[in-house]
């Protein structure tokens, strides 16, 4: 999978939650929680749809690791079968 | 004979807008189905109904009106079998809200001509004030009442938890505790307990203090209450209200059922199932009128401390804060430890503080001990 297709598969999932948001305006820096506004049970049913159409599983301990767009792109990629 | 009014599905409702039908006239219905679709400011609800029998008559249409609480929407043939309405108490005294009474008084209403919707048949502001327009023999009038329509649903939500909130603050007399509570073993024995789970089926630390909320009420029931007409009415069920915030703006609280008989696999998925349900629409009028306790986390924001305001007619709401990492002293020595600090908004005329502190030591204890939730 190319790093275009798993940024496309995080900003659908991401839009899932976050309908209103607009995917244009966030930089891959932002700390998405704060920017979207997405609680801890936000957080958890988007990595299951992650989990769902990547096939990753993403332990507990990864959580904070995943804080901009940039990095669940370059976790997800070292991750995809 | 029975009838289906236009629940109260809250304590600031006073109108509904019936949506739809989900039965037909000569229909069997059971105490407990849902018998419509009703909206108010916060969103269409399926609506149960609390008789058995035949559908005899529905008596208003869907349409763009909305109705006082207290309308009478449709009457049910119960035949020879008993309403199975809601348990009654058998004390016969009319069961009035102090501000209710004022204002019976003030526009000269007679109260045993009011039909109360409140918990247990009691008469509440909403329906004295839908009553002042009725005569004795009078059933409600076939046009609905013109309402002022509010088109924007986040004004219309507003509106609502003003009213709620004004309420609550004139009419309930709040005390306020917290207490830190150290998190470290509930938290360490769920990143173990997560660890063995696939990520669907993963724990939130707000399922723990969930249960906790729940198993200490057992201890201490006279938190899971309601106060009506003077009297503190302790609820037989433990169904808690969980707060939970629209997107966009706005806040309900459902309630999930029997909190304290489920594991805390069961209240994940509920509590998930409420959220999905809240954020699409899909509620039930049971789960907005049966909790006698009210839950809210800001833990995911910044907040350490809340301070909220109790829902009436209950009479506590349990604040609880992020869970962060702070110093933390004991045996003379000092580490860091992951504390949550949670708080009791109770109402002084159910208890007094020394019931809240006992709420909130339990809580704690009960925290200690994850593995007993």
């Amino acid at each position: 999978m190319t790093e275009t297709e798993i940024r496309e598969t995080i900003i659908r999932g991401l839009s899932l939650i976050a309908p209103e948001a607009d995917f244009e305006e966030l930089l891959p820096t932002e700390n998405i929680r704060e920017e979207l506004d997405i609680d801890s049970f936000d957080f958890l049913n988007f990595l299951i749809g992650l989990n769902e159409n990547l096939g990753v599983d993403i332990p507990e301990d990864d959580y904070e690791k995943l804080v901009s767009l940039d990095d669940l792109i370059k976790y997800l990629s070292t991750r995809i079968h | 004979m029975a009838d289906f009014i236009m629940p109260s599905l809250g304590a600031d409702m006073t109108a509904g807008l019936l949506v739809a039908w989900r039965v037909e006239e000569g229909d069997h219905v059971e105490n407990g189905d849902i018998i419509a679709e009703v909206e108010t400011e916060k969103g269409v609800f399926e609506v149960e109904v609390y008789a058995s029998g035949l559908v005899e008559k529905l008596l208003l249409q869907p349409g763009s009106d909305k109705v006082p609480v207290g309308t009478v929407l449709a009457t049910i043939n119960t035949g020879s079998a008993e309403t199975t309405a809601r348990p009654l108490e058998t004390d016969t005294r009319l069961r009035v809200s102090p501000i209710a009474r004022k204002m019976a008084a003030e526009k000269n209403i007679d109260l045993s001509l009011v039909k109360g919707t409140g918990p247990q048949g009691a008469i509440c502001l909403a329906d004295v004030e839908a009553g002042s327009g009725r005569g004795p023999k009078e059933k409600v009038s076939s046009s609905p009442i013109e309402l002022k329509k509010t088109t924007d649903f986040q004004a219309g939500m507003r509106q609502a938890i003003a009213a709620a909130m004004s309420l609550s603050n004139r009419e309930i007399p709040h005390y306020y505790l917290a207490t830190d509570i150290d998190m470290s073993n509930a938290l360490n024995w769920l990143k173990e307990q997560n660890r063995n789970r696939s990520i669907k089926q993963r724990l939130l630390p707000v399922v723990l203090s969930l249960k906790a909320v729940a198993k200490t009420l057992t201890k201490i029931p006279e938190l899971n209450a309601i106060w009506v007409d003077g009297q503190l009415q302790l609820q037989k069920e433990i169904h808690i209200g969980v707060a939970i915030a629209l997107r966009g703006g706005g806040l309900i609280t459902p309630a999930i059922h029997h909190v304290d008989q489920l594991d805390l696999d069961q209240l994940m998925a509920a509590l998930s199932d409420l959220i999905n349900r809240t954020r699409t629409g899909k509620l039930r009028g049971s789960e907005m009128t049966d909790a006698g306790i009210t839950v809210t986390n800001l833990g995911d924001l910044g907040v350490q401390t809340v301070y909220g305001v109790i829902y009436p007619p209950q009479v506590a709401l349990i604040g609880l804060g992020k869970i962060s990492e702070r110093p933390w002293a004991e045996n003379g020595m000092l580490g860091v430890r992951q504390v949550l600090t949670a708080t009791l908004a109770a109402d002084h005329r159910a208890g007094d503080g020394l019931l809240g502190a006992q709420f909130l030591d339990a809580l704690n204890k009960c925290l200690q001990e994850p593995e007993n939730l």
